[in-house]
């Protein structure tokens, strides 16, 4: 069972994560806020509930891993590491700076924790059933989780991916759509729908479950479901809000590609500090 | 004109896999639907469960099997060199060269040896497009013994690279004792008044072309490059400061590949005269393998000609 203080706790977290996210793209002057916020409470269980992993040994051989397909989200990824100890939180304001090692998008030469080099979508599922190939070879019982993008659906790559992962019946590997249902030039029914999600990864030969991707409780029981699936790869179906947890920010496909003014930045850190307190107000 | 030996340059590649795959465990081999023509067959019926076909999916394919050495494996993806490097190019630069995955991509059908299928299946731009991306080798060897050398030399090799086989049959050139090393050029033939460099088939159109010509008293100098990236540079370049002259001939593009990258080099190192030849800047076509050859000017009488044109020329 999940207790209120472990719910708790992951919700701290991710208000922790959205701030570094409003941070880093607001001193970067660049970088993407939007999709971040959305899939950040999804990250926050996989990192600090769901996952085996040793900051301090980043290639531990029995770790699970983490793709982050729609590797636009670094702001996410890099603020999960960060939290996680993989790298310094002082390096965090350094994201895009040409002295940093934080990448625009992830660079898995250059950042301790970061699987796969990403940022060209429709890769990363592919490249998950590599890892769950390898770990299946090595007979090790680790699990490989892969993050996409609802717009990213319409790469031909995906379906590719999505065949073989049903074809061997990858059952090691999770998969997780953040359904927030905006991309660059618009909302994703506008400018191709991919509905209906659910219905295709099942025709694909997947196990489905739909879920509120900002309920931690149904984010957590949908990992346990994916880990006790066999014999068929399971897809996470996560509705989300793109921008969640800052006000302005939600469902604005502006927010997409474009950080937060310095005033935009301080109205943000704001309101998410205000949720801090209130949820430390909280009475369990 | 003598008969040569011609041996399937796809045979030694079956056959040095299944060697490699008894050595190496952590050896695992990719293809997309073309198995039995790449031969990777081979590997998977001696070892079914480190084979991977996955379908007509040249996208999927390399992203997997980068995916696969992320978790530690030793992949070898195989599909046609257009398919390869053409469809999946994207692919190879991001989950391949930039994420620098220890993966080998050993293409067969490259060039217009290809034959009957014609221009659709004719790769004819992958050693451009392969050697431009920055953590790649690129390799082609012109027999089937080197082949072997060329697959087991890379396979070893950490890192990402590129190895182009063909579908027709080679003539021999070497035996089992030839040796090759990744970035290394070899003499084969001493000269004094052109440096040939070839790479792949017209390695032995050039060792027949200089004979023919060393009968008229034209000495010529080649030498098999089947290393593109890394180059050789050096062999090169002391060959062409001797000779003053370089040749390359290659079943490619002459715009990107092999003569291109020895133009770059010399260019900035030692500037002589060269001529590029190869397939001009189009298209190949449908007809049997050697008939092409002799057709795109690319068998030993082609390869002749040129050079004496090039002699007077220059
Ligand atoms: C292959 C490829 N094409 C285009 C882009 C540019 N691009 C970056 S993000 C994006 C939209 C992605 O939308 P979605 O998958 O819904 O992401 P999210 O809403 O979760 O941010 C595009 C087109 C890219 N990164 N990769
Ligand atoms: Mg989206």
């Amino acid at each position: 069972m999940v207790s209120e203080e472990d719910i708790k706790k992951l919700k701290k977290i991710s208000l922790k994560l959205r701030k570094h996210i409003i941070r880093m793209t607001g001193l970067a002057k660049s970088g993407h806020p939007g999709g971040s916020l959305s899939a950040a409470d999804i990250v926050t269980v996989l990192f600090f509930k769901v996952m085996r992993y040793r900051p301090e040994e980043p290639k531990w051989n029995d770790r699970d891993f983490f793709i982050l397909s729609k590797g636009h989200a670094t702001p996410l990824l890099y603020a999960a590491l960060a939290e996680a100890g993989f790298f310094p939180k002082e390096e965090l304001p350094h994201f895009r700076n040409l002295s940093s090692h934080l990448q625009g998008h992830p660079d898995r030469l250059m950042t301790p924790g970061v699987e796969m080099s990403t940022g060209s979508l429709g890769q990363g599922l592919s490249v998950a059933n590599g890892v769950a190939f390898s770990r299946k070879l090595d007979k090790k019982s680790s699990r490989v989780y892969v993050l996409m993008g609802d717009g990213e659906l319409q790469e031909g790559q995906v379906w590719e991916a999505a065949m073989t992962s049903a074809h061997y019946k990858i059952d090691n590997l999770t998969g997780i759509v953040d359904f927030n249902g905006l991309q660059i030039d618009g909302p994703v029914s506008r400018v191709k729908g991919v509905e209906p999600v659910a219905e295709k990864w099942r025709a694909f030969g997947w196990l489905v479950k739909e879920i509120d991707g900002h309920e931690f409780r149904q984010i957590i029981e949908a990992f346990n479901w994916a880990e006790n699936n066999k014999g068929k790869p399971s897809m996470i179906v996560a509705h989300t809000l793109k921008g969640k947890g800052v006000s302005f920010m939600e469902g604005k496909v502006k927010f997409h590609g474009v950080p937060p003014t310095e005033e935009e930045m301080e109205k943000a850190l704001k309101e998410l500090e205000k949720k801090e307190k209130e949820l430390e107000d909280e009475r369990i | 004109m003598k008969e040569f030996e011609y041996k399937n340059l796809r045979n030694a590649y079956g056959e040095i896999l299944v060697e490699l795959g008894k050595k190496y465990s952590d050896m695992v081999v990719l293809d997309a639907d073309l198995a039995s023509s790449t031969k990777t067959a081979r590997f998977a019926e001696k070892f079914p469960d480190r084979f991977f076909n996955m379908g007509v999916s040249e996208q999927d394919l390399m992203s997997t099997a980068a995916g696969l050495a992320i978790g530690g494996k030793r992949p070898i993806a195989s599909t046609f060199a257009i398919f390869a490097t053409g469809r999946a190019w994207e692919q190879i630069r991001q989950s391949i060269a930039y994420a620098k995955t220890n993966v080998k991509i050993v293409a067969t059908h490259g060039g217009i040896t290809v034959g009957e299928d014609g221009a659709t299946h004719q790769m004819l731009e992958d050693f451009a497009i392969m050697r431009v991306l920055p953590n790649m080798k690129v390799i082609c060897p012109a027999d089937y013994y080197e082949v072997k050398e060329v697959v087991k030399k890379a396979f070893e090799a950490e890192g990402p690279a590129y190895i182009r086989l063909s579908r027709a049959k080679f003539p021999v050139i070497f035996d089992e004792s030839h040796k090759f090393e990744i970035g290394k050029a070899q003499i084969l033939r001493e000269g004094k008044e052109l440096t040939a460099v070839g790479v792949g088939i017209t390695v032995h159109a050039l060792l027949l072309a200089a004979e023919e010509l060393w009968k008229q008293g034209i000495s010529i100098e080649v030498i098999n490059s089947p290393s593109i990236k890394p180059l050789d540079g050096k062999t090169i370049e002391k060959s062409a400061r001797k000779t003053g002259k370089v040749f390359t001939a290659e079943e490619h593009s002459v715009l990107g590949g092999l003569g291109s990258t020895i133009s770059e080099y010399l260019s900035q190192n030692y500037p002589v005269k060269m001529k590029i030849y190869g397939i001009q800047d189009t298209f190949g076509r449908s007809g049997k393998a050697m008939e092409l050859l002799s057709f795109y000017g690319l068998d030993y009488k082609g390869i002749k000609e040129a050079i004496l044109k090039f002699l007077k020329d220059s």
